[in-house]
């Protein structure tokens, strides 16, 4: 099948989703042909084959575009709004949370919301504090939307077709630093399921969950840690809300130790939602409490050095693991 | 001014008289004590959201506010689910989970009811698109008052359908308040009807207790946008008679205005009208008790219904129920 990036990834799974259902479209800022297919361009060449209707250039009105897509979908629509960057979500906040995730059950069930919210984000660019975020916490809080964020290319195609068959909303994180990692193409029709993890690294000794780019350094770390001879298994949620609680309490179950590791600031994080789940479920059986990783509680800074030091460096995820271990 | 014919004119009489008959029962229970639930009044405005909604087919979408009363019932949600929802139980239209501010019915075109101010227009868009989309000829009318012309989203989907052409129309009830806020106090142009151009919108500005004005606006802009020819934004001057809910404090309204504006009440009006053109005082009398008859087999109806189970709590907030 040969390998794909994950904007490659992206683009296959919205063009094959277009070309066997009318009803799916594409609305954002910039996403058509005339202003070059997306600024990370994945709607690259979709107009050409659709039609400027259904990969529609929109006005820089995050409430409007998301109000339009929840329109559309409440119409029977499966519309796929691009919020270009996630720190935009702040404008439409009202939207998404009180219209988009709530209507299915304000309506008692006559009515749903099958979209599809595309947004990137990243630490480590060198975006500053308006551009770099991961907020999925916020909308982890809210009952009703989906929240997910695929770490390479086939799930990033089998992610975003499950997103757009989902007869609710779905938020859908990408990371810019992640979009040009490549991997096995797993094909057309492909789909990961979603409220499914991955163990992506099996091991026996400490679990880190995480999800979106941590995943590459939690692996990263377990083949360190395995020259050591600590065992790490790496799960990767793929969906954070609802999460796999399955298959987290698994693998929490066989190694005894946890690590909770995402990007987001770690008060308040998802981390520690999981964390207290663990401890609530498996306390008997954890040979050491969860430990947290996440980025540092200040806004995401500009200059490179302080944004490196602002993430959880692979350096901490490694004493973390150790300080799991007893070891120094 | 077009007249409007005598089947149209009865149609209306009859949706306006149910308005505002569901909201003088309601308030009656409220008085009474019987019910205790949010209900925002639509005394005043009735006229507006019946001739309005009676410009429109079965099938076209609606989008409207929690003070929703009049489109709803305009539009057709029979009175037993309507009364069942408000009461919150079972019978209602969203089993009791959507309640006064949040009622929604696809079967008569009611998309969305929201309890956000402003936020029904970016959603309205949404629906006018999937018809531009799909060809199905529908037109989307979404209902706001003067309050929500000043958020943002207002703006935003003013802009968004006129660029695309939607077929949707933008019908402002002035009804002179935002909430506790008088007009004057919280709008810095004259009229809402006016900013209109600054988008390259037509626009219509009419009396609200006119039943031809606001049913012919209403029907100007439903059949542009059903030509394809886009957005119109309609503004109907309304007064709502009343507090921005029901016990809430209306001494904000000063009292001889509010005497000065019974004059211009929508129902008296309608109903001089109706007399105009032969209508006999004996016909319009028996309308307004089979309505009445209807409604309050409704309240018994919805009085007597259960409330739902507990169980609906993991019901509906996703497809898949929640363990």
């Amino acid at each position: 099948m040969g390998e794909i990036t994950v904007t490659q990834a992206l683009n296959l799974a919205i063009d094959e989703a277009m070309a066997e259902d009318d009803g799916v479209f594409c609305l954002g800022e910039d996403v058509s042909a005339k202003q070059g297919g997306g600024v990370f361009k994945i709607t690259d060449g979709l107009t050409e084959k659709y039609g400027e209707n259904r990969i529609r250039a929109t006005p820089i009105s995050e409430t409007a575009i998301i109000g339009a897509a929840i329109g559309a979908a409440l119409a029977g629509q499966r519309p796929i709004a691009e919020i270009m960057l996630m720190n935009f979500v702040g404008v439409c906040m009202d939207q998404i949370v009180n219209h988009a995730a709530k209507l299915r059950f304000m309506s008692g069930g006559q009515t749903n919301v099958p979209m599809v919210i595309r947004t990137t984000t990243g630490v480590g660019v060198g975006f500053g504090g308006q551009h770099s975020d991961m907020l999925e916490a916020w909308f982890a809080h809210v009952a009703g939307i989906h929240v997910v964020t695929p770490s390479n290319a086939a799930d990033a195609r089998g992610l975003m077709r499950s997103a757009i068959d989902c007869n609710d909303p779905v938020l859908f994180i990408e990371n810019i630093l992640c979009y040009g990692l490549t991997g096995e193409d797993p094909g057309k029709g492909y789909r990961v399921p979603l409220g499914k993890a991955a163990i992506t690294r099996e091991g026996s000794d400490v679990s880190i969950i995480t999800y979106g780019r941590t995943v590459h350094d939690a692996l990263e770390i377990a083949g360190d840690m395995e020259k050591e001879g600590i065992s790490v298994e790496v799960v990767d949620l793929r969906t954070i809300a609802p999460y796999d609680e399955e298959t987290v309490l698994a693998s929490v179950r066989k190694t005894g130790r946890a690590i909770m590791l995402h990007e987001a600031v770690k008060p308040y994080g998802t981390g520690a939602e999981m964390a207290a789940t663990i401890h609530e479920k498996l306390w008997g059986e954890l040979k050491k409490p969860v430990l947290r990783l996440g980025g540092t509680f200040s806004p995401v800074p500009f200059v490179d050095k302080l944004e490196q030091a602002w993430i959880p460096t692979k350096d901490q995820i490694a004493a973390a693991v150790k300080q799991q271990m007893d070891k120094d | 001014m077009t007249d409007i014919d005598r089947d149209t004119l009865l149609d209306i009489y009859t949706r306006t008289m149910k308005v505002n008959r569901t909201d003088e029962k309601f308030r009656a229970l409220l008085m009474e004590g019987k019910v205790a639930v949010m209900y925002y009044t639509v005394r005043g405005q009735e006229l507006a959201s019946a001739a309005s909604m009676a410009a429109l087919e079965k099938e076209d979408y609606v989008v409207c506010t929690y003070r929703g009363q009049g489109e709803q019932t305009a539009k057709g949600i029979p009175a037993k689910s309507w009364w069942g929802e408000c009461l919150g139980k079972v019978t209602g239209t969203c089993k009791g989970k959507g309640g006064t501010m949040h009622i929604t019915d696809p079967d008569v075109g009611i998309m969305v009811t929201t309890g956000v101010v402003g936020s029904g227009l970016p959603i309205a868009n949404g629906l006018a698109m999937a018809s531009q989309n799909n060809g199905d000829g529908r037109v989307t009318m979404v209902s706001f008052g003067d309050g929500a012309a000043n958020i943002g989203g207002f703006h935003e989907a003013m802009n968004m359908a006129q660029l695309y052409k939607l077929p949707v129309v933008f019908f402002c009830q002035n009804n002179r308040y935002g909430e506790h806020t008088a007009f004057a106090d919280h709008t810095a142009s004259e009229n809402i009807a006016s900013r209109a151009e600054g988008y390259g919108m037509p626009s219509l500005h009419v009396d609200g207790n006119d039943v031809h004005a606001v049913y012919n606006a209403a029907k100007t802009a439903v059949d542009h946008a059903r030509a394809g020819k886009g957005p119109m934004l309609v503004e109907a001057m309304c007064y709502r008679m009343m507090g921005h809910f029901f016990g809430a404090d209306f001494s904000y309204m000063p009292p001889e205005h509010i005497e000065e504006m019974k004059a211009e009440d929508p129902i008296p009006k309608l109903r001089k009208v109706m007399l105009d053109h032969q209508f006999s005082e004996d016909e319009l009398d028996k309308i307004v008790a089979g309505i009445d008859a209807e409604i309050d087999e409704a309240v018994e109806h919805a009085l007597a219904a259960d409330l739902p189970d507990v169980k609906e709590l993991k019901i509906d907030v996703f497809e898949e129920e929640m363990a």
